[in-house]
């Protein structure tokens, strides 16, 4: 964006055709992009995994949920590390593109985290014949999960801006330092009654299947994340052109 | 220009103030010491009716029933804490004495930690009674248990306040933010609580006490780095 | 004196580089007060547009707006109460961003808000503020500027039960603890009565014999004219074009 252009009061008219898209719109025209290309992948390498695998000696076909179950973990937990880093680089330097991205790995991470939950309630219930059980990666996952919809209250509920992107980043970075011992605690407090076993036994022809999703969900967490964060910015250009329409430019305003 | 400790003199004489007047305006409003008491208590019944009545149950359960009673009632005094601060702009004033700004947090966390302590002394014997555990022969270790739990959870209890307080909805916010958080503080406690109080104390307890320290240790550092960020307008 | 608003762009607001080291304020040249192009946002709001200032040692200075002019967001500012969003400025050659700690060394403030605790006492009051200062506690002087502003028989009582004035000149005495070289004032004519407003001018004269720079925002200049000798009009968040000055035979009373 060019540094030093005066502030627009107009809009720009909508695109006549697909062929003239205007320069301000291609990074959503690439981020869309890399949405089909990134979902396409995973549905790929899970097709892939789940027919090329054997049926789990113990759990037969429904062991294979786990090329959806354990990625999103995973990923819900990468997005959760992104909240930290973004929340201690925003507090550093004050610039708004890493509040953009906290909120954005936030609100995924968030909706990844219910689904890993969702998903590994499936899975149990046939295998345990429970819907929940304290698995300690189960609970810590929903533990995390309480974390980062307190976050997003938070944010919700603050209506200053700078003042809700300052104490969200806080929340965000003392809940991450939370989870690894949210975690041992859980998993010493099961280790006092012996229960369940966890869904770790796995067979190891289905390494191969979990990596390569672990992978391709990475490019989903991306594109979402990218694309949630590209809102949060055009959310708040739009803010700043109303206050301009409203108050009249400042002099020689920039735009961040 | 000025030496360490005269400006370590300077922050404890600030902690202090504000400890001092904490404690001084609780004191004057004595009624809300009086409420969390009596709130505690009819949470220890609460918790009687709905898993009684059965002696042995409840003597089973009496250690997790007196944590959450606790973190029900203690998690009363924190907003009230931030209370006096809102009103008539104390907390702008507050904030424009030249120094560090950790020292207030330092002050309302002692603040805190007295009075939570205090209803917990009444709290202990009331569920002692209640549901009937001896407890005279664990009292040093579970004076300790009882001290390291409180401290970690008005820690962040008062942190987390200084946030919730000043949002529309601080009576959900404050709970849904420092609960979560409070998980491995709130296993540990119990476990070591319950260890202690029937007697078998394994060497499991260790590790939980370990568990507990590194906790309040981790989070005292964390809330004292993170207090400018969150205490600003 | 500038206090004309630029019409050239901001400079970015970057971190200013090490700033000069504390000069005492007899010996210092430059000014108590330097903005440049200073803007704060309030969510959507602008209250602060563009505002350049400069203020010396000893003067005296009359913000003049209607509510909601920016001036209490200038003097919060200023007092390092808020961070300013964009632009920046000076206060005893301390950089309002980076070292707001040194700035609240030098500055005192008469807030609109009483800023007490209702349940303290006038004199419980002022020991906390003379401990918030580090300062070991000192039941002389609070007595003493307890019997300044006049309330020495209300000294026990909880502020809770104060009228507005007696607030405000517990506010004053508070304001008082120290010698700042800097003082800001938010409306404090409002609560006062007669005798009340002339403790505020001798005050403020007193101030500013020793040194001390005084912003006092008001939308009532006739009282202002006996402490202060400089009136600024703030409008829409942007200074006026010049200072006019303030003097005391064109008060009528």
């Amino acid at each position: 964006m060019a540094a030093t252009q005066p502030p627009v009061t107009t809009l720009p008219p909508p695109p006549a055709s697909r062929a003239t898209v205007p320069a301000a719109d291609r990074p959503s025209r690439r981020l869309a992009r890399l949405g089909w290309a990134a979902l396409g992948l995973f549905a790929l390498t899970n097709a892939w995994a789940v027919a090329a695998s054997e049926p789990d000696r113990m759990m037969g076909h429904l062991q294979k949920i786990m090329y959806a179950h354990v990625p999103t973990a995973w990923s819900a937990f990468v997005a959760f590390f992104l909240v930290f880093v973004a929340s201690i680089a925003y507090l550093w330097t004050r610039r708004d593109r890493w509040d953009h991205l906290a909120l954005a790995s936030a609100e995924v991470g968030t909706l990844l985290t219910a689904i890993t939950l969702v998903l590994g309630s499936i899975w149990g219930k046939p295998t345990w014949g429970v819907w929940w059980t304290w698995d300690p990666r189960l609970t810590t996952t929903a533990i995390m999960l309480m974390i980062y919809a307190g976050y997003l209250a938070l944010r919700a509920f603050v209506d200053e801006r700078e003042r809700a992107a300052r104490w969200a980043a806080v929340v965000g970075i003392l809940g991450f330092v939370n989870v690894p011992i949210v975690y041992m605690s859980v998993r010493w407090w099961r280790t006092l009654h012996q229960v369940q076993s966890s869904p770790r036994s796995m067979d190891s022809t289905y390494l191969v299947g979990l990596l390569v999703n672990s992978i391709a969900i990475l490019f989903v967490l991306a594109w979402l994340i990218a694309a949630r964060a590209e809102a949060a910015r055009l959310e708040a250009e739009a803010e700043t052109l109303a206050e301009h329409r409203a108050l009249g430019p400042l002099a020689g305003e920039r735009r961040a | 220009m000025r030496s360490v400790g005269g400006e370590f003199r300077r922050e404890a004489r600030r902690a202090g103030a504000v400890l001092w007047k904490d404690l001084l305006t609780e004191r004057r409003t004595k009624a809300n010491f009086n409420a969390v008491v009596f709130f505690a208590g009819l949470v220890l019944v609460l918790f009687g009716f709905a898993l009684g009545p059965d002696a042995g149950t409840l003597r089973l359960a009496a250690s997790g029933v007196i944590w959450l009673t606790v973190l029900f009632s203690g998690i009363l005094a924190f907003n009230r804490s931030y209370q006096s601060e809102l009103e008539g702009g104390a907390l702008e004033s507050l904030l424009l004495y030249p120094g560090d700004r950790r020292s207030i947090f330092v002050g309302k966390l002692l603040a805190n930690l007295a009075f939570v302590l205090l209803v917990e002394c009444l709290v202990v014997p009331m569920a002692a009674v209640l549901y009937d555990v001896p407890l005279l022969h664990a009292l040093p270790g579970l004076a300790g248990i009882i001290l390291l739990g409180t401290l970690g959870f008005v820690t962040l209890g008062t942190f987390y306040a200084a946030m919730a307080s000043r949002v529309r909805t601080r009576e959900v916010m404050l709970p849904l933010l420092l609960f979560p958080m409070l998980v491995p503080l709130l296993l540990a406690a119990v476990t070591c609580t319950r260890a202690l109080l029937e007697g078998d104390l394994m060497g499991d307890a260790r590790t939980w006490i370990r568990l507990l320290v590194a906790f309040d240790v981790i989070f005292l550092a964390a809330t004292l780095a993170a207090f400018e960020y969150v205490i600003e307008d | 004196m500038w206090d004309r608003a630029r019409a050239c762009p901001p400079r970015r607001s970057a971190p200013r580089a090490p700033t000069s080291p504390v000069i005492p304020l007899s010996q210092s040249r430059s000014p108590a007060v330097e903005l440049d192009q200073l803007a704060r946002r309030f969510g959507r709001q602008w209250p602060l547009r563009a505002v350049s200032l400069r203020v010396d040692a000893g003067e005296g200075v009359a913000l003049l707006g209607r509510n909601g002019s920016g001036k209490t967001t200038l003097l919060r500012i200023l007092a390092t109460t808020l961070r300013p969003t964009r632009g920046g400025g000076r206060v005893f050659g301390h950089d309002l961003r980076t070292a707001p700690e040194a700035i609240r060394e030098r500055v005192g403030v008469l807030a609109h808000a009483p800023g007490l605790y209702a349940d303290l006492t006038a004199r419980e009051n002022l020991l906390f503020a003379q401990r918030m200062y580090g300062a070991p506690s000192d039941e002389r002087s609070v007595a003493a500027l307890l019997e300044r502003v006049g309330l020495v028989a209300h000294a026990h009582e909880r502020v809770r039960i104060f009228s507005a004035g007696m607030t405000r000149r517990v506010a004053l005495a508070r304001l008082l603890l120290r010698p700042h070289d800097l003082l800001l004032l938010d409306e404090p004519f409002a609560a006062f009565d007669a005798e009340g407003i002339a403790l505020l001018n001798e005050v403020l004269l007193e101030a500013r014999a020793r040194g001390a720079a005084v912003i006092v925002a008001t939308h009532d200049p006739e009282r202002a004219a006996i402490a202060l000798d400089r009136m600024i009009r703030i409008e829409g968040g942007v200074l006026a074009e010049a200072a006019e000055p303030l003097h005391a035979l064109q008060v009528a009373r």
